[in-house]
């Protein structure tokens, strides 16, 4: 019997992702376990409320709680702020309610979404 | 079963709470997880609307055993051209609503892609009264 791994297959948890790339973890811990599906990138959120996929990450600079209500819906893995942004007040307890992780980055948007698009592919 | 919520104008933070209610009910009732990924698009998207766009106004949602229909009514200003507001892009959101994300004319285009039935009325200096339904 042989078993065919083939690179769609590559799973992985937003825990492993916030330590292959050094992420803060804001808020949401209890959802460090979250499985990965994918990523979406976008500051427009009703972009992001079209045509985001459930699992995903999410990589934007928008900081408000506007963020966590769509993750929320969308069922999202994790949301990423880039360039050192940090979430604001209610973002951060809506994410802890909601069992979403909020993580930072110092990159910029091209350079984590092109290291996401990598790993997970 | 019917629902009613009231939308304040301007309160960004209440958005999605309706959508989130909703959602939940959905989730119980044991509705196809196909049909509450569209339909929460939508409900958030009308909410938005009223907060951004509004002087406020009210949602009512009804779950029959066939499908959910959704009233989405607010009290001003109206929609001046109804044509323009459903194209992909156009926007008449402020410039503070549009740095937070929103605004990007997708909001009416992504209820009527998520939506079985979409009508929308609007009569300027009244109000705006839009009408969706998805089946389950």
């Amino acid at each position: 019997m042989t078993l065919t791994v083939t690179e769609e297959e590559v799973e992985m948890k937003v825990s492993e992702l916030v330590e292959k790339f050094g992420l803060k973890v804001f808020s949401g811990e209890s959802g460090l376990e979250n499985e990965i599906s994918g990523g979406y990138v976008s500051d427009l959120l009703s972009d992001v409320m079209g045509n985001a996929q459930e699992g995903q990450v999410w990589i934007t600079l928008q900081t408000h709680q506007n963020v966590m209500a769509i993750a929320s819906l969308k069922e999202l893995a994790a949301v990423i702020l880039v360039k050192g942004f940090e979430p604001e007040e209610d973002t951060f307890e809506r994410s802890n309610e909601e069992g979403i992780p909020v993580l930072g980055t110092d990159k910029a948007t091209f350079e984590m979404a092109g290291n996401l698009f990598i790993t997970l592919t | 079963m019917k629902l009613e919520f009231d939308i304040a104008s301007g309160d960004f933070s209440k958005a999605g709470r309706a959508s989130s209610r909703i959602k939940k009910m959905l989730k119980q009732l044991q509705v196809d997880p196909k049909v509450i990924k569209r339909i929460v698009v939508a409900i958030y998207e009308a909410e938005v609307n009223v907060v951004a766009h509004s002087v406020g106004g009210k949602m009512l949602a009804e779950i029959d055993g066939t499908g959910i229909t959704v009233i989405v009514q607010d009290n001003g200003p109206g929609i001046e051209d109804i044509e323009k507001a459903m194209q992909e892009g156009y926007s008449t959101a402020t410039k503070a609503v549009r740095n937070m994300g929103f605004g990007a004319g997708m909001g009416l285009p992504n209820i009527n892609r998520n939506t079985d039935e979409f009508t929308i009325e609007s009569e300027l200096g009244v109000g705006t009264v839009l009408t969706f339904r998805n089946n389950f």
